[in-house]
């Protein structure tokens, strides 16, 4: 139950310095990169890129410790059922087929399978240092200024900013009510069966739920009564200008997506590098 | 009168606090299936609730954001395919927003009714027209697996929807005061 969200350490580097804006726009490049790219020479090279920035980026291993532990099974689940639906997926996209090793039925292991399970890995793989840099070094309120900045309505940017706000106080608020319905002799901790945990959960979320309600019109009148929503555009208090590391920033996600993009279409010819023909 | 995609500064609010439960429940309070990667979320029945009593665009935004918020946290990156399904499905759902008076207190079974009819329609396209496809045309997941995934999402989320979705709005309909409750003294 503690999970700190977007705790944006105050620490100083590059990667800290630039601005909201730069960091989204260089998040949603590299990625779109490497989702584009089924290259394993592309990924591997954006991927050792993403673990230089997080090394400039200053992030400790403790922070996202816990979130490569999930990543990691998740992944692992992931390759397994795609090879236990699909045993003869690589053939379909890479047109050869080599035997590896044999096993029950038509479950062979083929070096085609096993090939686009292995890109498949480490292409998100890759993206998870992107993430965590982006989450771990962008301020909350900044980050609805950037979504602003990159088209998405204010009022959109607004809602997200309100969500990041205030998941802090309703995480609260849910454990206070929890401990709460402990006091009153509830168990909740691992002690308890799950479905009973899972019950119990559920009638917590009820008065969560009914609170947050209150709590709603409470801020709609606050907010409407400063004039929100008055004009088509508003300014924002954390939006910084571009400087000079910005515009390098940027160029260099350009860069790195273009040459994704011609590796793709002039060499590869497809969105798979094929090394079986 | 409320009209369907009217953005008041209420709607915005309900956006951002639904989407902070959302990502709570999303991340806490679930079953894991037998299929791995789902599980039987109950944030889909908040979404449902809360598409209801503010409309598509609340409900699409509450289930993009929150969805998306806990991928991040929890991965690091959304799934994306995922992700815009659920805002899909979330969307849809708000369509029952004209249909219902909850917000006056009645929440009789004809809204149910109502309610259910719309959130199925909204699952199945979401979860077996449009995510099964972005998983294709964004992640070239296999073909069989990504349908299999899409249909279990989609009945457990019909269930969420259905079940959990259904009673929040029928408690929720109680704490109102019915127009005309009050009567003149004999």
């Amino acid at each position: 139950m503690r999970i700190g969200l977007f705790t944006a350490q105050k620490a100083d580097s590059f990667v800290h310095r630039l601005s909201g804006i730069t960091k989204l726009i260089c998040f949603l490049v590299l990625t779109g990169a490497v989702m584009f790219s089924y290259d394993i020479r592309v990924i591997i090279c954006v991927m050792v890129f993403s673990f230089i920035v997080l090394k400039i980026s200053k992030i400790t291993f403790s922070q996202i410790k816990l979130m490569l532990i999930y990543v990691v099974i998740f992944l692992a689940v992931n390759a397994m059922l795609t090879f236990f639906f699909a045993p003869g997926y690589g053939t379909e996209i890479y047109g050869t087929r080599h035997v590896f090793l044999k096993l029950f039925g038509n479950y062979d292991v083929t070096s085609e399978t096993l090939f686009f399970i292995v890109t498949k890995f480490m292409k998100y793989a890759s993206v998870i240092p992107l993430g965590m840099i982006f989450l771990l070094t962008t301020d909350p309120s900044e980050l609805a200024s950037s979504l602003n900045a990159i088209g998405v309505h204010y009022k959109a940017a607004f809602a997200f900013a309100l969500t990041l706000r205030y998941f802090p106080d309703i995480q609260r608020d849910y454990k206070d009510i929890s401990q709460a319905q402990q006091a009153r002799g509830l168990e909740m901790s691992n002690k308890a069966k799950f479905w009973d945990r899972f019950k119990r959960a559920l009638s917590i979320i009820l008065p969560l739920i009914l609170s947050t309600l209150d709590r709603i019109e409470t801020i709609t009148n606050a907010m409407d009564l400063r004039g929100f929503g008055k004009f088509k555009k508003r300014t924002w208090y954390r939006r910084r200008k571009l400087t000079k590391e910005d515009i390098f920033a940027l160029l260099i996600s350009l860069v790195i997506l273009t040459a994704t993009i011609i590796i793709s279409v002039f060499i590869n010819h497809s969105r798979f590098y094929n090394p079986f023909i | 009168m409320k009209k369907l995609f009217k953005v008041t500064t209420k709607t915005i609010v309900a956006t951002g606090l639904g989407a902070a439960i959302f990502t709570l429940l999303f991340m806490f309070v679930k079953i894991p299936s037998p299929i791995p990667e789902t599980s039987f979320q109950t944030a889909y029945g908040l979404a449902g609730m809360f598409a209801v009593l503010f409309g598509p665009i609340a409900g699409g935004l509450i289930a993009f954001i929150g969805h998306g918020l806990s991928d991040a946290i929890q991965y690091g990156s959304p799934w994306w395919s995922w992700v815009i399904a659920s805002g899909v499905a979330g969307f849809i759902y708000g369509f029952a927003f004209l249909k219902t008076k909850v917000e006056e207190g009645i929440f009789t079974w004809k809204d149910i009714l109502t309610f259910n009819i719309i959130q199925i329609i909204g699952n199945v396209i979401a979860w077996i027209i449009i995510a099964p496809l972005l998983d294709i045309v964004i992640y070239a997941e296999p073909v069989n697996l990504v349908f299999t995934q899409g249909a279990v999402a989609c009945l457990m989320n019909c269930i969420s929807a259905g079940v959990f979705g259904s009673l929040l709005l029928w408690a929720y309909s109680l704490t109102k005061t019915k127009k005309g409750s009050l009567k003149k003294g004999e």
